[in-house]
């Protein structure tokens, strides 16, 4: 092991360069994220994900931002384990009748000001699951969303695009 | 005479179902089924039912013959499998909540996908409303002063699916844990009812996201066993390609996540680069990274134009992966936590049919790329690797053996990939319904597909069972009398799918 460790202390690093903030996102966040948050919060922002439904391809990708090449933390986003650290949630999947009441509970435990990013295309109006008996449909219909970035899983670079936006809005 | 041939002879009727057969039977020739299940004569692939019908599935593992038995119902009933054999007990329990089949004699008669949220009741029978609210669950009692319990989800810590985990514990030791699904239930196989092959194909590669590859060709396969069609020989290639490529990008993903959990993050580190590297690979060679819709009825979506990418993916991991190994291997620490932990019986394995990793850790050879066996895997070299163990650190190893193989696979696929067309129509069947089946190998063990097509090529009914619903209750079993810091490392060095068990 010290081998590798060594090496990595040598070798530059695998991290890659960041992308610019999506225009898009920068809009839509222009909406929702005001002054006061951005005095209470600085550029650190503690994200819990939920799934409320996805197939799991979604998850797939934003375990990928944590990976080296990504780094997530780079940008003092990092995800937690409790609601209650959170300041944002971030969810995927169509809102499943089965978790609807799981995510409002996450919802109301996760402390304001706290922003809800929704992933995927499954997010945004159910995709190709909507319309199902066991689908409440997209996040916001069941609770508000500031954010939403698309894909079917949208790439890690979408994602880091998107809350970069987020980062830069409520810094 | 074996069991399956037996069986067969009994048969009212064959239905038109490929590549393997359908029969309709009599109640005594079920129930001699579930016998026979209990006897360890054929092993269980799948249960499931439709309005007036239950379906089951069988496999005979030493020649991969499959077999499908149907038995009318007429009054809604049906001789419970689970009452002789566990494995069958949720399935059943899916069976009565979705199609409203009652299994006689069903030792266990709580709901299990079906949470009383839904506003319906049998969304795959005569639908009736019903209540939206929720309904309280009981879960099974564990007895005496000293225990605790302790209940862990829907929503978990980490970033993973949602599901319910109950452990009854004393002090540190799990003296019993109790998984309650269903919370990813997003109503697949009603969605696949009237859909064109285009839409249910759609559906199918979304069953669960890290086996995309696998469900898309399962559900491809069985389409194209009903209606007559083979892809051709580059498709199958390709095919054969993506998925050994899905395989490298998981088992990497769990490597990784399996140290990770035993606090040794730098394997996380280098395997999740590596993993990069393939998806990366993935996205440059076929135009997404998790290869979604690109196996389609018929063939491939999407030609491989350059593989490059693919080759030097390969050979990074070739590069560094042995490394990596070497380092498990020897770190004291982490042999540790996964030597040991988390022990599945060979036993229990064999009994529920585990597919993939962990019935291979325990003793189980079966991959379904070997028996029944499908293109273009006969024309191509791979061992299976098997180990007796059962625990952590065999399902660990399993996956890092099988990252050889299917490194291996990949350069035999790459030197020798024919050139021609990559996907042929499929054509309606020409007949009022058609019946497909396929059993395909994804990375966690083997996925079934059945489905019945009508005239105008839209899919009737279709029945999905992932190989997660048969390796999920035998966590509970390989974590009893383990300490509950040990559940990460033994939930991930299984890695079910919720979604996919969930459909």
């Amino acid at each position: 092991m010290p081998k590798f460790l060594i090496e990595s202390l040598l070798r530059r690093p695998r991290t890659e360069a960041p992308p610019a903030a999506d225009d898009e996102a920068l809009v839509e966040l222009g909406r929702c994220l005001d002054a006061a948050a951005h005095r209470r919060l600085g550029r650190s922002l503690a994200i819990r994900e939920v799934d409320a439904g996805s197939c799991n391809g979604c998850e797939l990708e934003i375990h990928a931002l944590n990976n080296a090449i990504y780094d997530l933390e780079r940008f003092g986003l990092k995800f937690v384990a409790s609601p209650r650290h959170a300041d944002v949630l971030m969810v995927t999947g169509p809102v499943t009748r089965n978790m609807r009441e799981a995510l409002e509970r996450t919802h109301a435990a996760t402390p304001d000001p706290k922003w809800v990013v929704a992933v995927g295309d499954c997010a945004l109006d159910g995709g190709v699951f909507a319309g199902s008996y066991a689908v409440a449909g997209g996040v916001d219909a069941v609770i508000p969303v500031d954010l939403h970035i698309g894909g079917c899983p949208p790439s890690p670079e979408a994602l880091l695009r998107g809350l970069v936006a987020l980062i830069e809005k409520s810094a | 005479m074996s069991l399956r041939a037996a069986l067969f002879d009994a048969a009212l009727e064959v239905a038109p179902q490929e590549p393997w057969p359908r029969i309709r039977v009599d109640e005594e020739t079920w129930i001699r089924a579930t016998f026979g299940l209990h006897a360890g004569d054929v092993t269980l692939l799948a249960l499931w039912g439709e309005p007036g019908l239950v379906h089951m599935g069988l496999i005979e593992e030493e020649t991969g013959e499959i077999l499908v038995l149907s038995l009318d119902c007429p009054d809604g009933h049906f001789p419970s499998v689970g009452i002789t054999h566990a494995p069958a007990l949720r399935l059943e329990r899916t069976v009565r909540e979705m199609v409203g089949l009652v299994p006689d004699g069903c030792p266990d008669e709580r709901p299990w996908l079906d949470h009383a949220r839904w506003g319906i009741s049998h969304p795959l029978g005569a639908e009736e409303p019903a209540a939206a609210e929720g309904a309280p669950y009981v879960f099974l009692p564990s007895e005496g002063p000293p225990m605790h319990q302790i209940p862990v989800g829907p929503v978990h810590a980490g970033i993973i699916e949602p599901g319910h985990f109950r452990f009854t514990a004393n002090g540190e030791t799990v003296v019993r844990l109790e998984e309650r699904l269903g919370w990813v239930h997003k109503g697949i196989e009603r969605a696949m009812i009237g859909a064109d092959l285009e839409r249910a194909a759609e559906i199918a590669a979304r069953i669960s996201g890290d086996a995309t590859v696998a469900w898309s060709l399962a559900f491809a396969r069985a389409v194209e066993a009903a209606t007559g069609v083979e892809a051709p020989p580059r498709a199958a290639r390709l095919r054969a390609l993506m998925a050994e490529m899905e395989r490298i990008a998981d088992h990497l993903g769990d490597v990784g996540a399996v140290c990770n959990d035993a606090a040794f993050s730098l394997m996380l580190s280098q395997c999740g680069q590596l993993r990069e590297r393939v998806l990366r690979a993935a996205g440059a060679a076929f135009g997404h990274r998790l290869m979604m819709d690109r196996v389609v009825p018929g063939g491939v979506a999407v030609d491989l134009l350059d593989p490059r990418p693919i080759a030097e993916a390969v050979a990074a991991i070739r590069a560094v992966f042995p490394r990596l190994v070497q380092l498990y291997d020897v770190t004291a620490s982490l042999q540790n936590r996964t030597v040991g932990t988390g022990r599945l019986d060979a036993a229990l394995a064999r009994r529920w049919g585990a597919g993939g990793h962990v019935g291979r850790a325990s003793g189980r050879r079966f991959d379904a790329r070997r028996l029944p066996g499908y293109a273009p895997y006969d024309g191509l070299r791979f061992d299976v690797p098997v180990r007796d163990e059962g625990d952590v650190d065999a399902r660990v190893w399993i996956r890092i053996l099988e990252i050889g193989e299917s490194l291996g696979l990949i350069e035999q696929i790459l030197a020798g990939l024919p050139a021609g067309p990559i996907r042929v129509a499929v054509p309606s069947s020409g007949r009022a319904t058609a019946e497909g089946t396929s059993l395909v190998e994804s990375f966690r063990g083997d996925v079934f597909v059945w489905l019945r097509l009508d005239g105008e090529g839209r899919v009737a009914r279709a029945h999905f069972r992932d190989a997660s619903v048969f390796q999920w209750p035998l966590i509970e079993a390989a974590i009893a009398l383990n300490i509950v810091a040990d559940f990460p490392l033994i939930n991930k060095s299984f890695n079910c799918s919720y979604s996919g068990h969930d459909l």
